[in-house]
């Protein structure tokens, strides 16, 4: 698969306008991504940053967890942001939002609700790219230990003396 | 001291695998003043090295050379290159197991008799059965130090077993207790006490579960009898123009190809290693295979009708907080084909971390319908259904020659498809488990599909005719005297229960027959 570049430069174009329009959290700039409120930012070298972006997105989509915030996305799909992933990617990305506007969609960051996106998504589910990305999310996103705290986990508990004196039975509700 | 043996002291008997078959029957040879040399394919991890991380543990611990799956079963299509979940180290998956440490029921001995003929089950009875074993249940229940068992007392309950108890006791179950567990609930044996720590899976960091890796195998080292060679691939077993077996072949931890020459074979490397070594020593005199002319080795694989219940609660559980295994419902293990299934099931429960949850729950699975349940980790019960499944000759471990390992040796293809008594008790496991959460008032139930297999069964299985099967009521093989299968694919049938504590039987009981024999000069 051959991503086009027309494509591409209107992704990007369209991804800084909806930015400055509509106040999307994202920030894309020449060889970064951002977020608007959050204090992170992450240097894209292979990637395009409008990719990275995208990228992101579709993280949260596959994943959605509305109490994680865009970092631990971002972290989960930085790993592609390479010269040998990043030809592969750009072609995906390229397809994705070339599967958007198949659904008369702008392109993937430009579809502004989530049922929409995931349409998209979904006609790609078999994809080798989709699978990839899905796959990989599955440890990069639920194997951050900074991430564990969102949903309560606790990790590694033996250097604390495991749970025998920390409520191991202390459940009161039944 | 540990004993230095020559490659060409031909006095020795080989054992290939160190887990509970065959890390307990080198301990009980060793013993008796039997020399042994024991090839194991993985390293040596004791407590300090075990790590509370799941992923992180499962890249020390997991057996992850390349092996193949086929068959209607989910796991080939969810993870089809990790057919087993099981153990490469020195104590093998005793370093895993969860701990659960139960007798066989007496029925599940006489499978073939007890549940009658079942179309396209090859269903055998046992060649011994549970008044020949329970001098050996004993024994192993002693060396293992199980829970509810020799006056010892159960496990307090974790979260995760109170909620499960509140939901059967509600439900009407009876037999609702914390296990008979290889985990101490008292210091015992030079091991302490269970700190309800968790990880149970990856190894545990205290040594109150019991595993051959820091017990069997450093007494066994102790008596100067036992030699444990690590990260050592056994390749090939040798044999004469007799036909008796007389060494081992196997690439060191360096990759070098040696011989260890041998008295006695036995091969103890689970389910699928030990039949493909039979298969990859096939020889002119020999052609299907050692031990083969039944046509019988790497037939009839078995794994347990597995599966798990996972349910959420609009209140906190944490059920990651304590033992892994922290209690079981007994009440469904009896045979009852009411049920619509001959067998019967387990259930127990099973915490994972989240970052398993998320492999585990619904594979392949995304979107909110997977999410949500996520964010609701905090709030969840879960349980491991474990039933005895349909021996079939057609689940059958083959060698795959398209696919080598590191060494260049044909790994092992996996071929399962669940029988329709395996399904029916699934889904009625499934009902069960889904009730005894929702009468403690569970907002979401999840019948989560088998993980890749950890009861690893069948293959070589034990059969009183040599037509039947591959070995003899001693696990030795009906063809060849001095070859013994030592693990858990000398099973004839499954039965409902976890199987360690029956391989750890079996295990002792050969060894008592191996040194009776070799002091008599038969072997």
């Amino acid at each position: 698969m051959t991503r086009k570049p027309d494509l591409r430069s209107m992704t990007r174009r369209e991804l800084l306008a909806s930015g400055a329009k509509a106040g999307a959290a994202l920030v894309i700039g020449s060889n970064f991504v951002t977020h608007a409120t959050e204090a992170w930012a992450m240097e894209t070298t292979a990637l395009e940053p409008a990719t990275m972006a995208t990228l992101v997105q579709m993280a949260r989509d596959i994943y959605p967890h509305d109490r994680v915030a865009d970092q631990f996305y971002a972290a989960a799909v930085k790993g592609y942001d390479t010269p040998e992933a990043a030809p592969a990617i750009e072609a995906g990305v390229a397809a994705l939002d070339a599967a958007a506007q198949g659904m008369g969609h702008p392109s993937y960051l430009g579809t502004p609700w989530e049922r929409d996106r995931v349409e998209i998504l979904r006609s790609m589910e078999q994809s080798g790219f989709f699978q990839t990305i899905r796959g990989g999310l599955v440890t990069g996103l639920y194997n951050n230990k900074e991430v564990w705290p969102v949903f309560g986990y606790e990790g590694e508990s033996f250097s604390q003396g495991g749970y025998l004196d920390r409520g191991f039975n202390d459940i009161n509700w039944l | 001291m540990t004993a230095p043996f020559d490659l060409n002291d031909d006095n020795v008997v080989v054992i290939i695998g160190t887990g509970a078959g065959g890390g307990v029957l080198g301990n009980e040879l060793a013993q008796k003043g039997v020399s042994v040399v024991a090839l194991e394919a993985g390293g040596r991890y004791l407590p300090e090295d075990y790590i509370n991380d799941e992923w992180e543990s499962f890249g020390q611990l997991a057996w992850l050379d390349p092996r193949t799956t086929s068959g209607d079963w989910r796991v080939a299509r969810d993870f089809s290159g990790l057919p087993a979940w099981i153990v490469k180290a020195v104590g093998g998956t005793t370093v895993h197991w969860a701990g659960a440490s139960l007798r066989f029921q007496e029925h599940e001995w006489k499978a073939k008799t007890t549940y009658g003929d079942v179309q396209g089950a090859s269903l055998l009875d046992w060649p011994i059965d549970a008044a020949e074993m329970a001098p050996w249940y004993e024994k192993a229940e002693t060396k293992l130090g199980v829970t509810r068992t020799g006056g010892r007392e159960g496990l307090p309950g974790n979260n995760n077993y109170k909620v499960f108890e509140a939901g059967a006791k509600a439900l009407g179950y009876k037999e609702v207790h914390t296990g008979r567990m290889a985990i101490n609930s008292a210091d015992y044996d030079n091991r302490v006490a269970c700190q309800q720590t968790g990880f149970c899976f990856q190894g545990c960091k205290w040594g109150a579960k019991w595993s051959a890796a820091y017990t069997d195998i450093p007494r066994g080292e102790a008596t100067g009898n036992l030699e444990v060679r690590e990260r050592c691939q056994a390749a090939r077993i040798l044999h004469d123009a007799n036909g008796k077996v007389t060494g081992v072949e196997y690439f060191d931890a360096d990759g070098n190809l040696q011989m260890q020459k041998a008295r006695i074979v036995c091969v103890a490397g689970n389910s699928f290693e030990s039949p493909r070594l039979l298969l990859n020593s096939a020889s002119s005199m020999f052609p299907d295979g050692l031990a083969n002319s039944s046509g019988q080795v790497g037939r009839n694989y078995m794994r347990h009708t597995t599966g798990s219940v996972y349910a959420v609660f609009d209140k906190p559980v944490r059920m990651w907080r304590g033992t892994t295994m922290a209690g079981i419902i007994q009440d469904e293990a009896r045979h009852d084909p009411s049920r619509g299934f001959v067998g019967g099931y387990e259930l127990e429960t099973l915490g994972l971390g989240l970052p398993f949850m998320a492999a585990f729950l619904d594979p392949g699975a995304w979107g909110r319908e997977f999410t949500t349940a996520l964010d609701s980790y905090e709030n969840m019960a879960g349980m491991w259904i474990v039933g005895e499944d349909m021996p079939q000759e057609t689940n059958r471990v083959t060698i795959n020659h398209e696919v080598k390992d590191k060494y260049g040796l044909p790994v092992v293809d996996v071929h399962f498809d669940d029988h329709p008594n395996d399904i029916a008790m699934r889904n009625h496991a499934y009902r069960q488990g889904t009730a005894v959460y929702e009468a403690v008032g569970a907002t979401r139930t999840f019948p989560t599909p088998p993980y890749p297999s950890t009861h690893n069964l069948g293959t070589n299985r034990m059969s009183e005719r040599a037509q039947d099967g591959v070995v003899n009521k001693w696990g030795q093989t009906h063809d060849i005297a001095n070859l013994f299968i030592s693990d858990g694919s000398q099973f004839t049938t499954g039965a409902a229960e976890n199987p360690t504590l029956t391989i750890v039987a079996l295990a002792i009981r050969q060894a008592d027959h191996i040194a009776a024999e070799m002091g008599k000069g038969a072997l």
